[in-house]
């Protein structure tokens, strides 16, 4: 509970502007707390006459946290292809496992999965968990569930990450409520607190306005997903050595109540701006879908794929697999080239992690210019056609 | 301004409101460039008992008035008057039925109406008669069991879509103004055609054809009311119709003056926005002036229509003349207002000034209008 | 045929706006509504409703005001709705969410099948639906594009994976979450409007649902926030100066590496 000492308020406000929730208001010169309060405790750190408290019940730490211990990383394999992500998240693993001084174990689950798992050794794994089976050549949210509950139950892992792709983002929640852990989806920052080892959990919170970092501090595992591109995977070293543990799990974890009937690999695949080095992206500044004609040229020019923001997917002038934004895709080229985008708070947070963003808009009050590295304001379809022009001079 | 609606009459307009933004805004330009009927927002407007707004609760609907259609309809002319005057026209084919049909009639047609399973449509217009309605030529001829319909009907809204017409046709041409009837007449009545889709300046949505009856064969029942009593009929479903077309007119010219003063805010002239000229300013105060007088008028009039259904006549023209010329001048001015934006077909402006021409003509020209308002006044203060 | 649909009252995110001094949310005039992925789950209820002759039961975890959301179900074609309200929830995070929802449902009776949105857009997790199936011991599939086939006893469905999608036959009871493409939402209709108006809202607390107070809200949430911070600002920014063509020139000379 969140609670207002009425005799040390002195109805200033300053609670009011802390809150990332707008869940605390001052009325009648005293602050009133809201029902939208997360009690995540920002007002009371700000307050300057420490009228605001926070009370928690002390909660129970879990018995035998101490004696979890490792860093582990879900790969994903599917139809004969390792996730891009699960090397990147081994990469991260790495790292967190040599903070902890504990092994980085992987856990692959699949079929036929071939040289796979010294792959994941190269890239940073100690340890391989392997369970190669023909239950698991289609994705099933139970039995991937109960195959990878089972293991983390045997040989507990202080910290288990996952892609936050379809596969993770689907059965993971299932994992994390079946062993009644904290899990926290789409960290761009992980990192272990000095004073006792836990990890610290960012996350961007209401479309990438805020970052929150989030802790798990009485239960085991601590468990979180990334996105792809978010982390950096390890060069590939032949050298490195790790083991292979072979499991052979019982027949009841490997059941499915679902049945896959068909497999169909689609259109959407193959618009994957998530693997464009550069991108050229369209909003509603371009006023009309022709303006993407003048676009792809400028992708043309220089290597890049196109993509937009949500507001011109909704208008159908391109379709979805195009959408950047956080109900898009999240994206992180080399090369971010926004125009006629306004930066609306839920585009940004699906590219703000571009390592170099441009933008080009007739607005220069646009929220674009404060994420932009470049910006230049005015009409893009005078600009772009000068840009193209002194792109393919420089050629 | 605020009219002071009702719970039930606002719940109408939010859910028209809403239908209007989310389903006729976004698809208006491609329906005028194609001439599509809006098959699929009619099916979402039945699903959200659209439909029933003005059908007797007994025979499924909500026995709405004169003043819930307006309602609707006016949310719908604000987003396309094509689709408005589809919806609308349903009603002129079905009032004669609720007017004058006997319980049996109204059992059989009017739940399927309400629910939007069936549309209606109206046949009065022909060739050689439009204003002089009673210069029609089509005829009814009762042979034994069935009646005979010979004829032909001339742009008629929702022909080819419909499937319950209400035809008037001479039944005795002796007998002068009482010499017509009102029948039903469904699709696939044997004898019974449509012609193909008209191709028109506006309101390209709505559907305009001929309707051809070579020896049309339908049962006797299906006489509207009694022998004879055809125009009276056909007069009160005109009266009770034309608030909805009025109703149009100030839901067409809002649209286009919310499009006007957007433009106006933006559009940067001389160092200013084009909002800040007096000359434009000026434009966009008539506008708005016409609209809000026009709006005021066919509340009242269709408040007045319910709660007056034997003095509907002078109200219901009044309404109509003025809202419609409103329409006219509002979105011609919307244009100009514009400028070359205006005329340009990516903009909805010019759309909204070649739908609302046919405002000022269907279901009685506005020169008929000041006729009957005239002979009204004549007979008032006598 | 019972089809619960779980939901939830957001701030729409087009218009929350990051005040630029403060560095955070400002909220005046940003209106709730119903989570827009959780009204493409219940208009996928309403017909498979219509299609089984079933009922739809709209459930929600809230503050009071979520009733609003939840009578905006019932005006779209839901039969009836529970809302699940108490200060002791605050905190929650998607453990106790999914916690409570189960005793929720314990209390609501049975069901055949649980129709959730993919995530949530305030807090983006989508680990509630999931979550919720394990507890509640039912196969469940995430992310579901269509419903190809659908009877009293299962269905077949089309769950989108990140290469395409996989087609996958199930029995109920089950959950399933949609994302957008499922379907197109209906407009309330007035009949719908009419009941929403008279409907009476079930409301639940704590103690109704016989939950554990160890195990909702704050107490019940094994993750924590223990900081929120501004995100990092990027290095370098400028808007380009000069006339539009030395301006292009610029550009093009700090865009040569990526050529």
């Amino acid at each position: 509970m969140l609670k207002v000492d009425k005799e040390l308020c002195i109805g200033c406000g300053i609670c009011e502007d802390a809150c990332p929730f707008g869940a605390i208001q001052v009325e009648n010169g005293l602050a009133v707390v809201g029902e939208t309060c997360t009690l995540c405790g920002a007002c009371v750190e700000s307050c300057d006459v420490q009228a605001l408290t926070l009370e928690i019940a002390e909660k129970h730490v879990q018995d035998d946290l101490q004696s979890w211990s490792g860093v582990w990383v879900f790969c994903e394999y599917r139809r004969g292809e390792l996730a891009p992500v699960s090397l990147e998240l081994l990469g991260i693993g790495r790292t967190l496992a040599d903070r902890r001084g504990v092994k980085l174990g992987a856990v692959l689950l699949g079929y036929r999965l071939g040289e796979t798992a010294s792959r994941l050794i190269g890239h940073g794994a100690d340890t391989v968990y392997l369970v190669d089976n023909e239950s698991l050549n289609d994705f099933r949210d139970d039995c991937y569930s109960a195959v990878t509950t089972s293991l983390i139950r045997k040989y507990k892992p202080e910290i288990i990450l996952a892609g936050a792709t379809a596969i993770g983002r689907s059965f993971i929640p299932g994992v994390a409520t079946d062993l009644n852990a904290g899990l926290t989806a789409d960290c761009t920052r992980l990192e272990i607190r000095e004073e006792d080892g836990a990890l610290l959990q960012t996350r961007p919170a209401f479309g990438g306005n805020i970052m929150a970092t989030i802790v798990c501090e009485s239960s085991r595992p601590q468990m979180a997903t990334v996105r792809s591109k978010v982390m950096k995977a390890l060069e590939f070293d032949a050298a490195r050595r790790g083991e292979i543990v072979v499991i052979d799990p019982p027949a009841d974890l490997l059941q499915s109540r679902v049945r896959v009937l068909e497999s169909v690999v689609g259109e959407a695949a193959k618009i994957n701006i998530q693997e464009a080095d550069i991108l050229v992206s369209g909003g509603r500044g371009l006023e009309t879908a022709k303006g993407f004609e003048l676009l792809n040229k400028l992708a043309d020019a220089l290597g890049a794929k196109v993509s937009a923001s949500r507001a011109v997917v909704d208008a159908g002038w391109i379709p979805y697999p195009h959408q950047v934004g956080q109900t898009g895709k999240t994206v992180a080229p080399k090369l971010y080239i926004a125009c006629g985008i306004s930066g609306a708070i839920q585009h940004v947070a699906g590219m703000q992690s571009a390592e170099t963003i441009v933008a080009i808009n007739r607005d220069a009050n646009a929220s674009i210019f404060n994420v932009a590295d470049y910006g230049i304001v005015g009409d893009l379809y005078e600009i772009i056609p000068k840009l193209i022009a002194k792109i393919e001079e420089r050629r | 301004m605020d009219y002071f609606l009702s719970e039930e009459q606002q719940m109408i307009v939010d859910i028209a409101k809403q239908i209007t933004d989310e389903r006729i805004i976004p698809i208006r330009a491609e329906l005028d460039e194609k001439h599509e009927f809006p098959r699929q927002i009619l099916n979402e407007m039945a699903q959200a008992d659209l439909f029933g707004v003005p059908i007797p609760e007994e025979y499924g609907g909500f026995g709405g008035g004169c003043f819930d259609i307006v309602l609707t309809v006016e949310q719908l002319g604000r987003g396309c008057i094509g689709v408005g005057t589809a919806f609308a026209a349903n009603f002129l084919g079905v009032y004669p039925i609720i007017i004058a049909g006997s319980p049996e009639m109204k059992q059989k047609y009017l739940p399927d109406i309400a629910s939007g399973k069936k549309f209606g449509a109206f046949g009065l217009t022909e060739a050689n008669a439009g204003s002089d309605a009673s210069g029609i030529q089509t005829t009814a001829v009762l042979d034994g069991d069935e009646w005979v319909l010979n004829g032909t009907k001339q742009w008629i809204t929702n022909g080819g879509e419909a499937q319950v017409y209400s035809i008037v046709a001479i039944t005795d041409r002796s007998r002068g103004p009482r010499g017509a009837s009102l029948f039903v007449v469904e699709e696939g009545d044997p004898g019974f055609t449509c012609g193909p889709k008209e191709k028109k300046m506006g309101i390209r949505a709505s559907s305009t054809t001929e309707l051809i009856f070579k020896d049309c064969r339908i049962p006797k029942d299906r006489l509207i009311g009694r022998e004879g009593t055809g125009f009276i009929t056909v007069m009160k479903t005109l009266d009770l119709s034309r608030p909805g077309i009025a109703a149009l007119g100030v839901g067409l010219a809002q649209g286009a003056l919310d499009e006007a003063v957007k433009y106006a805010k933006q559009r940067q002239q001389f160092g200013k926005p084009i909002i800040a000229f007096q000359a434009v300013q000026h434009l966009l105060a008539d506008m708005a002036i016409g609209i809000e007088s026009a709006r005021a008028l066919v509340y009242g009039a269709a408040k007045h229509i319910q709660a007056h259904p034997k003095d509907m006549s002078k109200a219901s023209s009044m309404c109509k003349v003025y809202a419609t010329d409103v329409a006219m001048k509002v979105t011609t001015d919307a244009v100009q207002v514009m400028g070359g934006y205006g005329y340009m077909c990516e903009y909805p402006t010019e759309k909204m000034m070649r739908d609302a021409k046919i405002l000022q003509i269907y279901e009685g020209t506005n020169q008929i209008q000041r006729n009957v308002i005239g002979q009204e006044l004549n007979k008032e203060y006598s | 045929m019972k089809i619960i649909v779980c939901m939830k009252q957001v701030p729409d995110a087009k218009d929350v706006r990051l005040d630029p001094v403060t560095n955070t949310l400002a909220r005046e005039g940003v209106q709730s509504i119903m989570n827009p992925y959780d009204q493409h789950a219940l208009e996928e209820a309403v017909r498979l409703k219509e299609a089984h002759a079933g009922e739809v039961v709209a459930l929600t975890m809230g503050p009071p005001q979520a009733e609003e959301m939840l009578r905006q179900a019932i005006s779209c074609g839901a039969d009836s709705a529970v809302l699940v309200s108490d200060r002791a929830f605050a905190g929650a995070d998607t453990w106790a969410t999914a916690y409570t929802l189960e005793h929720a449902l314990k209390t609501i009776g049975d069901f055949d099948l649980i129709l959730c949105g993919k995530q949530a857009i305030d807090g983006d997790t989508a680990q509630v639906g999931p979550g919720l199936a394990t507890r509640l011991g039912i196969p469940y599939l995430t992310c579901v594009q269509k419903i190809r086939e659908s009877s009293a006893s299962g269905l077949v469905a089309e769950r989108m994976m990140d290469d395409g999608y996989d087609l996958v036959a199930l029995e109920y009871p089950a959950l399933l979450t949609v994302v957008k493409d499922i379907n197109e939402p209906r407009v309330p209709s007035i009949k719908g409007k009419m009941k929403a108006k008279k409907a009476e809202i079930v409301r639940l607390s704590a103690a109704d649902i016989k939950a554990d107070p160890a195990c909702i809200g704050l107490p019940g949430s094994p993750t924590k926030v223990v900081n929120v911070f501004p995100p990092p600002a990027r290095g370098e920014r400028s808007v380009l100066q000069g006339t539009l063509d030395e301006q292009i020139d610029q550009l093009v000379e700090k865009l040569v590496r990526y050529m």
